[in-house]
């Protein structure tokens, strides 16, 4: 191992007081060699990001307390420094990324004024000297035009622009130690890849240490050459990269790596692997969403606008047209922006489209009056990305997931009590959950009650807005596992949007990629996941990160999205559409 | 990730009322406002038997007497106990306040209710009209008010009351936008739930906790602003022991009988400084984020 640059020793650090005592982190050592890239991985709640603010002094000064432990740093120790001492070590040799590249920079001030602040205020420089450090560091993270970057303001750069910001403020001053926390967990994959890719550039240039915080095994197979796992605030297990994903030790790395999904996982199977004994049979002829020439424009809506004059809005649904039979899973994929979740409202009508047709069980739901559309809700139900949002806080769990049958009249007295139990046994809660509330719940349950709420009504379409993308993932691998049981049991179609290619594989029949709002490419699974046509479709697959350090992800086709064919959809072979 | 503390999307309902209530006291600010406005409570409702005299009787005592030990607070130009006058004036403040508060909550959480979850023209329309009242003082609707019911104590609540209906629609119809935006309501919506289910039961539980706060800030706005129109004469009337009408009857005497001035001024100074230390308290409670840090 290099030499250490870092040494972190038994590091305790806990929140609160008496009753409401809680170790955050218990006990952790680790070793930072120089130049060396030091993941720490753990689920939520595990410590990490604490154990890593902890040494730049950052934690909540008023509840949280570094109880015990020494961070050795160049003859000091972090953890006793003043506060004073550590400002001037914060930003100038000890750098950090954070995850919201949204809200970490200050929208007020420009993008140079940020990036000059800590040069002019660590290293002295006069603000011309300043001024052309910045310009070559913008331009060595990949911006370019950087004089008039410079005079930018942080909403008008996108997030994987500013995350380069972010890592050009960090790098500008040449570190000895950068702290990226979830650096790329914000970004849509492809931009992920860049970032990831300029990080390790940045590395091998100014030598710099990097503790990476991060979820993401792919992000740790990818970036890490030494892994710290942490559970709970401890430290569960150390070791290099390699040896950490071919021969975990520990228990819980086991479980961890196991329930991490591997895009190429199912790469053999035609549909997704049954779950139940006996899946009840389907007519996988009867089409429950036909979906044609849907289009949706936001905003633009002024009289200007109009006669084409000024705001012409943002068109998120540009003829988008789909089909979906009963017991199928279509998943729409797509990054951020690309209109997926746009789609999957407007198949339930909770916005309305500017125009095209939704039949759905042969209606036209755009036709539908109040009471049709009340009466047609029974038959579609929807999950939700956020689990702490999508419940109400106000309302027991009992009564959220009996309300859809109050609704519609479905059960009521004894009868919803005991549909009410019955559901929950079925999402695997107990029933001495029914009448707690909503805040006394994990993300995972608050999940399961919300899917729980779905069925309540027994539709035969959910629409999943990324039901796991909030979750941990061995959180994450139950619930995609009681998604496909309830399918196969209950016949229910699923319009699955979601960004995560490796998720996509284990949940889809058939898989549709959208890109700024039209579908670039639909398929059967297996013909659009292994074989892509499109190139947009061909650059998404490349950049999902492996779950594995003994392969490399190849370099990124280069991709011009101005001019990549998006025209109408043709038959590449049979069932695979391919925008021409 | 950074949640190293599962996130607390506390409120009152959470807490449960037992927790609520001593959450309050513990917060130095909801201690001290709670003992504040308990013991006005408590003078108000007891008043017959706290007060030593009757507080309309003339000649109760020697005219423009010094506090004693008879008269603790002295006594004012026609014979009457301060005191007796300032205990039972807690019984109309505390009406002010809580009508007027009441009248303008009430109505401003309709209007706002309706305008956020309305949207489109109605919203438009509705909050254009909260604009248009937003332009002027508080105090000139109230006088207008006023002069189209006339000069009264109950007029005035009223006239306070809704002079600041658009104070409390602008924060319940911005309270709303936010939760309607949430996908809680957005599965309500989906799960076919009709306009008067998702106003009163998804919508209106999450705007109250907001509006108790502000409520209770307001209780303090709505008593200053009746001694104010008390004071110029267009609320109380005399001999009602109101303690704004007792400040401006004590106006020529105040370099006789500074007492006459003193006393009702405290009263209202520490009646505004007790809910507005209880509203504080409870927004501490209240708020997640404030508790956590």
């Amino acid at each position: 191992m290099a030499e250490p640059i870092l040494t972190v020793d038994n590091l305790c650090v806990t929140f609160g007081h008496g009753r409401n005592r809680n170790e955050a982190v218990k006990n952790l050592s680790y070793t930072l060699g120089k130049g060396e890239t030091l993941a720490i991985v753990g689920e939520s709640g595990s410590g990490k990001s604490v154990s890593s603010l902890a040494l730049l002094g950052l934690l909540p000064r008023r509840s949280a307390e570094v109880e015990e432990g020494r961070a050795h740093y160049d003859g000091r120790d972090l953890l006793a420094l003043s506060e004073e001492h550590l400002r001037k070590l914060r930003g100038d040799r000890l750098a950090m990324i954070f995850q919201e590249p949204m809200t970490s920079l200050n929208p007020v001030l420009t993008i140079g004024r940020q990036l000059t602040e800590g040069l002019i205020e660590h290293r002295g420089m006069s603000q011309e000297k300043a001024d052309s450090r910045a310009v070559e560091m913008i331009d060595r993270v990949g911006l370019g035009q950087p004089r008039q970057r410079l005079k930018q303001y942080p909403h008008e750069l996108s997030g994987g622009m500013r995350q380069r910001v972010m890592i050009a403020m960090a790098m500008a001053t040449e570190p000895d130690i950068l702290i990226a926390d979830e650096p790329t967990t914000a970004l849509d994959v492809t931009v992920q890849a860049q970032i990831l890719d300029l990080m390790r550039e940045l590395q091998g240039e100014f030598g710099t240490s990097i503790i990476l915080i991060t979820h993401d095994m792919g992000v740790v197979a990818e970036m890490a050459d030494r892994v710290v796992v942490m559970n709970k605030g401890r430290k569960v297990e150390e070791g290099r990269v390699e040896a950490i994903f071919a021969r975990p030790a520990e228990a819980y790395t086991q479980r961890l790596l196991a329930a991490v999904p591997r895009l190429g996982g199912y790469a053999t199977q035609p549909t997704p692997r049954t779950v139940v004994p006996e899946p009840v049979p389907v007519d996988h002829a009867t089409s429950v969403v036909d979906a044609r020439g849907l289009t949706k424009r936001f905003g633009g809506a002024g009289l200007l606008a109009r006669f084409g004059i000024g705001d012409r809005g943002v068109t998120a649904m540009d003829d988008v047209g789909f089909t979906l039979a009963a017991g199928e899973t279509l998943a729409i994929v797509g990054e951020s922006g690309s209109g997926k979740s746009t789609t999957g409202r407007a198949v339930l009508r909770l916005i309305e489209v500017d125009k095209g047709e939704i039949n759905i069980d042969g209606r036209d739901v755009r036709k539908l009056g109040p009471a049709g559309l009340r009466q047609a809700r029974r038959e579609m139900q929807m999950i939700f990305q956020d689990p702490f949002a999508s419940l109400n806080p106000r309302i027991s769990v009992g009564d959220i997931v009996a309300e859809p049958m109050v609704i519609h009249g479905l059960a009521k007295g004894r009868e919803l009590k005991d549909r009410v139990e019955a559901l929950f046994h079925r999402v695997g809660l107990t029933s001495d959950q029914i009448r707690r509330y909503p805040h006394e719940f994990s993300g995972g349950q608050r999940q399961r009650v919300c899917i729980a709420r779905a069925l309540a009504v027994n539709p035969k379409l959910i629409v999943a807005d990324e039901p796991t993308s909030a979750l941990d993932v061995s959180v994450q691998a139950q619930v995609l596992e009681l998604l496909l049981e309830l399918q196969q049991s209950l016949g229910l179609a699923y319009l699955f949007i979601s960004h995560d290619m490796a998720v996509v594989e284990e949940m889809a029949h058939r898989v549709a990629v959208m890109q700024q709002g039209r579908i670039v490419e639909m398929g059967p699974r297996a013909a659009v996941l292994n074989d892509p046509r499109h190139i947009y479709t061909k650059t998404l697959l490349a950049a999902v990160p492996i779950p594995d350090p003994t392969r490399q992800r190849g370099a990124l086709p280069k991709l011009d999205t101005t001019t990549m064919p998006r025209g109408p959809l043709a038959e590449a072979a049979p069932g695979h559409l391919v925008a021409a | 990730m950074a949640a190293q503390v599962e996130p607390v999307s506390a409120s009152a309902a959470d807490l449960g009322t037992g927790s609520f209530w001593w959450a309050l006291v513990k917060s130095p600010s909801g201690a001290i406002g709670l003992v504040i406005v308990a013991v006005l409570v408590i003078a108000a409702i007891g008043a017959p038997w706290i007060a030593p005299f009757d507080p309309l009787r003339m000649a109760a005592g020697p005219r423009l007497q010094p506090p004693t030990l008879t008269h603790w607070f002295g006594t004012d130009d026609f014979g009457r106990d301060l005191f007796s006058r300032i205990v039972h004036g807690a019984r109309l403040t505390l009406m002010i306040g809580t009508i007027a508060v009441g009248i303008s909550l009430t109505a401003g959480l309709l209007l706002g209710l309706i305008a956020g979850y309305a949207a489109g023209w109605t919203e438009r329309v509705l909050m254009r009209l909260v604009d248009v009242l937003f332009s002027f003082t508080e105090i000139v609707i109230a006088l207008a008010c006023l002069a189209i019911l006339g000069v009264g104590l109950t007029n005035a609540m009223i006239a306070i009351g809704i002079a600041s209906i658009p104070f409390y629609a602008r924060i319940t119809h911005s309270v709303v936008l936010v939760e309607r935006s949430k996908p809680y309501f957005e599965a309500a919506v989906a799960g076919g739930a009709g306009h008067l289910r998702l106003i009163f039961r998804h919508l209106l539980p999450n705007v109250v906790p907001t509006l108790i706060v502000v409520g209770t800030l307001g209780i303090s706005t709505a008593v200053l602003a009746a001694a104010g129109l008390s004071f110029l004469g267009l609320g109380a009337q005399p001999p009602q022991p109101e303690w704004g009408f007792m400040l401006s009857s004590s106006r020529d005497l105040i370099s006789r009988a500074p007492w006459m001035m003193f006393f009702p001024g405290i009263a209202i100074a520490v009646t505004v400084l007790g809910f507005n230390l209880l509203g504080d308290g409870i927004r501490e409670v209240l708020d997640p984020r404030q508790r956590q840090r």
